[in-house]
């Protein structure tokens, strides 16, 4: 479904990238784990265009995206929740989920994504008429999750969704992530909390600087020593 | 062995070395302004001779600007405000001065004082010019008394909030100025009014164009040697370092200790200091009347659009633009001295900046890693011969079809600016300096054998 | 500047007309009596009509300002375009009705003038967005600074040649009969009050219904709270700066339409005043809380009343001294204007 190859970024002289290829089938959900710096928040960023690519290139359904921008992405079936959740602080959770459905306009149809959304997120429902910047960080992860839903993406690509949240709510988080895989959406999704991403993945990445490291299905990874050690913090 | 504070003995300056050092500029700056005065003076026409002394004042403003705004990249945009309470305040005491110790308001010119020189049989140096010299001084500390009041805000507004209080200083001055009674033209007049309002007595809108004519080159670059080397000096010191550090990151300069409010303060105030007296050389200068619009937002943007081309932060850059800002809309006046630039005077400004720009643009992995730049040279020449085409072209244009270049000029000006803003965003010079050798860096990786280069 | 002073002073009085009626013929350090309610009644309707112009042209400013977070100095030139704009379409109009100076043409001329004017400005403030500003997007602030006074030189100097506006003082035609209205005591309510205020009052609501009650005022919101995310949601970011600025620059050129209305001679800005006159919308906006579209329509009736009223009771020859130091105190004392929020900034 999304097949990225040698796909190369720069930040002025330095090289966030060094060639990076990763394929993602329909209906699974593929991990990209790594520390800090390893280059999985730009690789994310370079799939949806919010930075140059200085090489390589990504396809998304056979047709080829690498300079699409990130708007148009939208209408192709592609939401990106960011890093740092990126809620818009200053309108309404309500108005924020409308602004994840921009790129569409059949009205019912998105009432209905509304309703479905806040059924998978039922604490957003008591908060609708609130600005987004009131709510903990927890409600806001649930929100950006929810607004990038309503674009009914067929391909959702998910940002740290983890960062900075109490353990509880993270694995409701992980826990939600399953549920719209299991709902027919395709997921990529960047972690550094391996622990969890691997335990929801079908698949996964290992970055290191900027490279593939090692790849695999996600159990296997999980069970083998270097991962082990490395990200798992195990033996 | 020598004892450790022995040894730190060694690091401090001689007694002799630091009057060296404090004195050389000044004596420095004298020979220039004797020079300039003397030498280069007479040999010029008088067109040319005001276009140089307003190249100078503009450069100390230029320069001081760029302590507030480039180096501690605090947003002031009420620089002409300075420039108009330095210039009133001793256009003021000058005139005013006059008439209490000489009994008129005309100058009493040295031979080193007057645009045109001093008339045939003029004294070497005359009572007036000390005047006039405490006066300029009075200017710049009464500017940057103000500027303490303008810099403290700075305590709790950033960026645009801030540039916007600096406006309205510029704007306050100004209006107050409007406000002022008529000029006192006579000793009678002067001794009628009541004591308070005489110094007062600055002209409001109609402009305060009596003061004594003192201004001359020898003031001025003098005045300019002197802001060069204190702004190169504060830079390179660690006043001038907490700055710098204020500027790349405030948040991050408080926390390693820099007293953030301290040092802005500072900045504001020495930058300050030097606009009024930039101001006290502007208000004594032959043909002038300064007026309250001196204080307006529009002469602030004027010495903004110096700093921001010469590059932020650059001393030598915002000077170079002074000229260029100062000069440029006068060489577009006709199609005749456009055409001598383009044939003489552009071919070098353009050598010059292309290769400076230049030496900042290393970006692919290969000129990274031979630190040469292959693209120097063909772009040095391209864009040379682009402007030489283009302004001949213009000259040319202008002359067939009589176009009065001069209603246009302001227009290529703003355009030049645009597209200057939008094709080379760091400015001429970037945040480096003449001196660091960007000048010989491109010819010299040109030439250089791949082996010779620097490391990535 | 030598012709700085007539052109202010006579602005000055047309826009404070009521000042010297009847009072004091030196009015400078005696306030003039406070007790007279037809005073204070034309003071109240003078300080509505010049708040609503300074409103109308603050929410250019802070509608750019939300969006970019650049002043745009551009903005006062547009507001003096759409003035010379409105002149020219209405003395066009009249000279092809036929009728004589002093004929009050048919209702429609003024919404057609206004029209063209907002069409015609829009147009360019769409232009000078692409060619000017968007090349900039990722510069740093100052570059985009440098640039709008780029702009603003360039169109006031191209203004001034004389085959385009010229730098001779002109006036509107008369496109409104000067019936009063309404009479109390000597305060006369022209149909032009209630137009100025009107036409001003119906352009904000009408924004106002654009920013908070449709999906295009969301996604400016949504792109003046954080571009980059904006773009993940599928909002075209370019697309929506750009309607801003044909929205800002419409209004701009609305609030010059007025302003020639109200005030009949318009100049191109050799002068300080209309580049004054962008200034204090500029203020008014910031007074107000920069970014916020309701704090520009308080910023600008509190400014507007705040010089006709200093300028009236205390001392006119100072009234841009209020509206400076206005700014000031606010900034010092609530840094995020009357109706911004502090923000804070973060690491």
């Amino acid at each position: 479904m999304l097949n990225v190859s040698n796909l190369q970024v720069s930040y002025g002289a330095i090289r966030a990238l060094h060639g990076i290829s990763l394929n993602v089938e329909k209906g699974e959900i593929v991990t990209l784990i790594g520390c800090n710096g390893a280059g999985k928040t730009t690789t994310l960023r370079a799939i949806s265009g919010l930075v140059r690519s200085s090489g390589g290139s990504v396809s998304y359904e056979g047709s080829d995206i690498t300079r699409v921008r990130p708007h148009e992405l939208v209408r192709m079936g592609i939401a990106h929740s960011p890093e740092g959740r990126g809620v818009f602080a200053n309108l309404t959770v309500e108005e924020n989920l409308e602004l994840g459905a921009y790129a569409r306009s059949d009205h019912a149809a998105i009432a209905q994504d509304k309703e479905k959304g806040l059924t998978l997120f039922p604490r957003l429902r008591e908060r609708l008429r609130q600005q987004a910047g009131t709510l903990s960080g927890g409600e806001q992860q649930m929100l950006a999750m929810a607004r990038a839903l309503m674009a009914r993406p067929r391909m959702l690509l998910l940002d740290e969704p983890s960062l900075g949240l109490a353990p509880q709510v993270v694995s409701t988080i992980f826990q939600i992530i399953r549920e719209i895989n299991a709902a027919g959406t395709t997921i990529l999704l960047v972690e550094q909390n391996a622990h969890m991403a691997l335990k929801v993945a079908h698949r996964a990445y290992v970055l290191e600087t900027g490279e593939i490291a090692m790849e695999g299905p996600a159990q296997e990874l999980a069970a083998s020593d270097e991962v082990r050690k490395a990200y798992l913090g195990v033996g | 062995m020598a004892s450790l504070q022995d040894r730190a003995a060694q690091f401090k300056p001689a007694p002799m070395g630091g009057a060296w050092r404090a004195l050389w500029p000044l004596a420095f700056a004298l020979i220039v302004g004797v020079l300039m005065q003397l030498v280069l003076r007479p040999n010029i026409d008088a067109y040319s001779s005001t276009q140089i002394l307003n190249i100078g004042i503009a450069i100390i403003l230029a320069v001081s600007l760029t302590i507030v705004n480039g180096f501690t990249g605090q947003f002031s945009i009420g620089h002409a405000g300075f420039l108009a309470v330095g210039g009133y305040v001793a256009g003021s005491l000058a005139y005013y001065g006059s008439f209490a110790f000489f009994g008129s308001g005309a100058a009493k010119l040295g031979m080193l004082s007057g645009l045109y020189g001093a008339p045939a049989g003029a004294p070497v140096f005359t009572g007036g010019e000390i005047l006039f010299f405490v006066s300029l001084l009075a200017g710049g500390l009464i500017s940057a008394l103000l500027g303490v009041a303008v810099g403290l805000p700075s305590l709790r507004l950033r960026g645009d909030y801030l540039a916007i209080v600096t406006l309205g200083f510029g704007e306050i001055v100004r209006v107050l100025i409007q406000q002022t009674p008529q000029v006192l033209m006579s000793k009678e007049a002067i001794a009628e009014a009541p004591a308070w309002k005489v110094p007062l007595s600055v002209g409001g809108s109609l402009g305060f164009g009596n003061v004594p004519k003192y201004t001359s080159h020898f003031w001025v670059y003098a005045a300019v040697v002197i802001t060069l080397i204190f702004a190169y000096r504060l830079k390179q010191s660690s006043t001038g370092r907490a700055l710098l550090s204020i500027r790349e990151d405030e948040i991050a300069a408080e926390a390693m200790g820099v007293r953030t409010t301290y040092y802005k303060v500072w900045g504001f105030v020495i930058a300050a200091f030097f606009a009024g007296i930039a101001g006290g050389l502007y208000a004594h200068t032959l043909g002038i009347s300064l007026s309250p619009v001196d204080a307006g937002f529009q002469k602030s943007f004027d010495i903004i659009i110096m700093v921001v081309l010469g590059g932020l932060g650059s001393i030598s850059g915002a000077a170079i633009a002074a000229a260029i800002v100062t000069y440029l809309p006068e060489l577009l006046r006709t199609p005749e001295t456009l055409e001598k630039f383009a044939v003489v005077g552009i071919p070098l400004l353009i050598v010059g900046f292309a290769m400076l720009g230049m030496a900042g643009r290393r970006s692919s992995e290969a000129e990274l890693r031979s630190g040469r730049d292959r693209r120097a040279l063909p772009r040095v020449i391209i864009g040379l011969g682009a402007v030489i085409v283009g302004l001949s072209a213009l000259a040319f244009v202008a002359k067939r079809f009589n176009i009065n270049l001069g209603e246009y000029r302001l227009i290529i000006y703003a355009l030049a600016l645009i597209v200057m803003m939008i094709t080379r965003p760091q400015g001429l010079l970037g945040v480096r300096e003449l001196w660091d050798g960007a000048l010989y860096r491109p010819l010299r990786d040109f030439f250089a054998p791949r082996s010779g280069g620097r490391g990535a | 500047m030598p012709g700085d002073s007539s052109p202010r002073e006579e602005l000055a009085k047309l826009s404070a007309r009521p000042v010297s009626k009847g009072h004091s013929p030196c009015p400078r350090f005696l306030p003039t009596p406070a007790y007279r309610v037809d005073t204070l009644l034309q003071t109240l309707k003078d300080g509505l009509t010049i708040g609503s112009l300074y409103a109308l042209i603050a929410l250019g400013y802070t509608m750019v300002y939300g969006i970019l977070k650049f002043i745009n100095f551009a903005h006062s030139d547009i507001v003096v375009l759409g003035g010379w704009l409105s002149l020219i379409t209405a003395t066009a109009i009249v000279e092809k009705l036929g009728l004589t100076p002093g004929q009050i043409p048919p209702w429609w001329v003024g919404p057609l003038v206004l029209l063209i004017a907002m069409v015609a400005c829009g147009i360019i403030g769409f232009t000078i967005e692409r060619l000017a500003y968007k090349p900039l997007r990722r510069a740093p602030r100052l570059n985009v600074l440098i640039t709008a006074i780029g702009v603003s030189l360039f169109l006031q100097n191209t203004g001034q040649l004389q085959f385009v506006f010229g730098t001779r003082p002109r006036a509107i035609p008369q496109l409104l009969s000067d019936q009063t209205l309404l009479q109390i005591g000597n305060v006369h309510i022209r149909l032009l009050d209630l137009v100025v205020i009107g036409t001003a009052v119906v352009l904000m609501v009408g924004l106002e219904w654009l920013v908070f009650h449709t999906k295009l005022g969301r996604a400016m919101r949504a792109v003046s709270f954080d571009v980059r995310t904006a773009g993940l949601m599928g909002i075209p970011v370019d697309r929506v700066i750009s309607i801003t600025f044909v929205i800002g620059s419409s209004l701009a050129a609305a609030g010059g339409f007025l302003w020639a209305l109200s005030f009949t001679s318009i100049k191109q800005p050799a002068d300080t005043s209309w580049v004054l006159l962008g200034l204090k919308a500029f203020v008014a906006a910031v007074v107000g809380g920069i970014g916020n579209v309701r704090g520009a329509m308080f910023g600008g009736l509190a400014i507007g009343m705040l010089e006709v009223f200093g300028q009236q009771y205390i001392n006119p020859a100072l009234k841009d001294v209020y509206v400076f130091a206005a700014l000031i105190v606010v900034l010092l004392v609530k840094p995020g204007g009357i109706l911004g929020k502090a923000t804070v900034e973060k690491v």
